[in-house]
């Protein structure tokens, strides 16, 4: 048996909820009955990054991954694993492409193509452990800081690594830093924010959940850069997981004294508090971020002035989101230059993108900018489910756009992607199949932008609320042909006349399908049709009588009990569509192929 | 006095000094009632002196602030991106016909009550949702009844 074994159970909230909870407990029971739990530990770590086929394990050192993993299991994986060094086949990926099973993670797509540096402490350490942390070079960065350079060195190595904020916008960290640091005043503020509420972004919540300490230390360093004694992380409330291991690696860092007063010895302050965000989507506005700290609405107001000037309490704040921050003691530690070869020219270092959808390996991806989607898709991503074809692939959320498979060849960095009619934005990465009706997707966005309009400004209020119902009416089969030139109209001004930025990027989803994809808006509104055949008041399902056994398979499936027939008197099964909701599981439960869909 | 009502004092007190208290006070107060009646608001006014209508606004601009009694279970479904993508408006339907109520409602008895969020971070087990924070995933329209009847 291999020495200084170690079981990693992922137990961040996607594996968590697939069971991972329960199989750290039994492995450790089962461990102790064969007498092993001497040699071998077992973890339970923050996110692995591979959410579709959890829960996972890995196995150290041979680096071997097992998934989707039940308590039934446990035993059998120490067994042939650990005391037979062989594999438990029928636990391993198997390769789409192979169709082999795959056992080492260097050889899995999903993690070969990948290279990680925020992430690479996640799903490895137990994010519990400040010891763990600091074993891999953790908190080696503020130390440098703190014994051999002055602020302005460190402002100066962020500069030059050329990294940009990864909360959406990309505007460079350094330069962000120098607006505070040279705003003069007896008190100044940096903020994290976690407030990840881009619908199908998760890589906020994993870094927290997975690693808050290197979140902590990225603080520190900013915050000795800036000037700044005070700070908060705020998060949203929808992720209990990681306000709990922030809480108590917030704890652990003042016991260890990297936070409080007089750090490491240099006289250097610095408080750290968490605040729990209520639920609102505009609150990712930084302006609208400081209000709700400060116990108000959460409405952003106009700038100048900017937070680097007037920002928390009136007084000079930065804001930077979680990816940003936890990049910075990776800078501190290696330095610009090191940095500078991940990326492209103007994106330098990496992203992590959250890959979600019709898409085989869902989960979290780091790739260095200007990785193509085509490589994040099909290679990490491992195509689309089903075998169905590609139609879209969505990015930046409800402020980004949609692109099409003509697209797919394009560099992934700031520049590039906004130049496409999309944006990095937080990095949500939703893959869309022939399936999927890009006019329901753009009705889908500006449903979420309505509900999340704060109401302050009237373009964003008024006309989001508009947009929707338009959207609304093609995808019911009664848009009308000037609909699009009115759309089209909202949207630019719109864009042009909101206050933050949830108004101005608010048509992006509109902007981006009809400039790819009005091919589909036309046929809703000319043939009343649904090409992805996705829209239910465009769709009806009728059981062919000829070819109906009435062996009942659809009505016993059937969610609403829409389906009524009779098995033993053979009378077959009819579809009641007043009731019936389109979910279209009744098709996909014959055997006969009786029931159509038009 | 009311145990509840020592409790939320507590809170108060405990944030009362703090800069920006107001948010963190209501957290407290809905953890401890299940939603904030008018009682408790007018409560927290008096203690904090802010005035009850600025209170009133900010418990009605953020989502996780509730004015009436909640249900013995909660289910939150989710419709992020990746939800709605795979499905997740069938999951919705599936559950307002099955209960009868739509969302925000709670169900006659008290049992449910149902909220639709945009996003819980499950991206990888789309479509999901979750009942008392307990996430169910990778859903299937006819799999929601057999997980109702698990919760009373």
């Amino acid at each position: 048996m291999a020495e200084n074994q170690r079981i990693l159970v992922c137990a961040g909230t996607g594996c968590a909820s697939s069971g991972a909870l329960p199989i750290i407990d039994i492995l450790n029971e089962e461990l102790k009955r064969q007498g092993l739990e001497k040699t071998v530990s077992v973890v339970g770590t923050g996110c692995q990054g591979f959410c579709e086929k959890g829960p996972t394990l890995v196995i150290e050192p041979q680096q071997i991954l097992y998934t989707r993993v039940t308590a039934e299991d446990v035993a059998e994986i120490i067994e042939q694993e650990l005391v037979k060094g062989e594999r438990v086949e029928r636990l391993l990926l198997v390769d789409q492409a192979t169709q082999k099973p795959v056992s080492l993670m260097s050889d899995i797509k999903f993690f070969a193509k990948q290279h990680r540096i925020v992430l690479q402490n996640c799903g490895v350490i137990d994010p519990k452990k400040i010891e763990e942390y600091a074993a891999r070079d953790g908190y080696k960065g503020i130390e440098k800081a703190l014994k051999g350079m002055s602020p302005e060195e460190v402002m100066e190595e962020v500069k030059k690594s050329g990294l940009r904020g990864r909360g959406g916008a990309g505007f460079p960290t350094g330069v962000k830093w120098g607006f505070c640091r040279s705003t003069p005043s007896d008190k100044k503020y940096i903020i994290c924010n976690a407030d990840e509420g881009d619908p199908g972004a998760f890589m906020d919540r994993s870094v927290l959940e997975g690693d808050p300490h290197s979140v902590i230390e990225g603080m520190l360093i900013g915050a000795y850069a800036i000037g700044a004694d005070e700070g908060y992380v705020y998060c949203r409330a929808e992720y209990p997981l990681a306000i709990k291991n922030l809480g108590i690696a917030i704890k652990q860092a003042e016991e260890a004294g990297y936070l409080g007063d007089n750090i490491l010895g240099s006289g250097f302050n610095f408080h750290l508090k968490v605040f729990e965000g209520a639920g609102a989507f505009v609150c990712g506005e930084e302006t609208a971020l400081m209000a709700s700290i400060e116990g108000k609405r959460g409405m952003p107001r106009v700038r100048p002035p900017f937070p680097a000037v007037s920002g928390l309490w009136g007084k000079p704040t930065n804001i930077n989101n979680v990816e940003t921050w936890s990049n910075i003691p990776h800078i501190l530690r290696n330095g610009a230059e090191w940095y500078g070869q991940f990326g492209t020219e103007k994106s330098k270092g990496t992203k992590i993108f959250a890959l979600t959808g019709k898409v085989n390996n869902t989960g979290l991806v780091e790739v260095p900018m200007g990785t193509t989607l085509r490589e994040i898709i099909f290679d990490i991503g491992d195509g689309i489910q089903g075998g169905k074809k590609f139609k879209a692939v969505q990015i930046g959320g409800p402020s980004g756009g949609c692109l099409p498979e003509d697209m797919l060849d394009l560099a992934v960095d700031y520049d590039t992607l906004t130049q496409a009619g999309a944006m990095v934005g937080s990095g949500g990465l939703v893959i869309m199949d022939e399936t999927t009706c890009m006019v329901d997707i753009a009705r889908y966005f500006l449903n979420f932008s309505k509900k999340e309009s704060c109401g302050k400004c009237t373009p964003c209020r008024e006309g989001t609320t508009r947009m929707y119902e338009i959207l609304d009416r093609i995808t019911k089969g009664e848009g009308k042909e000037e609909d699009l030139d009115t759309l089209e109209n909202l949207a630019m001004t719109i864009k042009e006349t909101s206050l933050c930025g949830l108004g101005q990027f608010a048509p992006s989803p509109i902007l981006a399908t009809l400039k790819y994809f009005r091919h589909e808006y036309e046929a809703h509104i000319r043939d009343h049709k649904c090409p992805a055949h996705n829209c239910s008041a465009l769709l009806s399902f009728t059981i062919d009588t000829e070819k109906c056994k009435s062996c009942s398979l659809c009505a016993k499936n059937c969610p609403t009990n829409c389906i009524t027939g009779d098995k033993k008197t053979n009378t077959p099964y009819v579809i009641n569509e007043e009731n019936c909701i389109k979910c279209g599981t009744c098709m996909d439960k014959c055997k006969f192929g009786a029931v159509s869909r038009s | 006095m009311d145990p509840k009502e020592i409790k939320l004092d507590e809170i108060i007190n405990r944030h009362k000094n703090d800069n920006g208290p107001l948010i963190p006070i209501l957290q407290g107060a809905q953890e401890v009632y299940g939603y904030l009646p008018a009682h408790v608001i007018k409560h927290i006014s008096k203690a904090t002196r802010i005035p009850v209508a600025r209170i009133y606004g900010v418990v009605t601009f953020y989502a996780q602030f509730r004015l009436t009694p909640v249900g013995r279970n909660l289910i939150n479904i989710c419709l992020g991106t990746a939800c709605h993508v795979r499905g997740g408006a069938k999951i919705v339907e599936t559950i307002e016909k099955e209960l009868k109520i739509k969302d925000g409602a709670t169900t006659e008895d008290g049992r449910f009550t149902l909220e639709v969020v945009a996003c819980i971070g499950a991206c990888g087990l789309a479509p999901v949702i979750s009942i008392n924070n307990e996430v169910h995933g990778r859903l299937l329209p006819e799999k929601i009844a057999g997980i109702l009847a698990k919760y009373e």
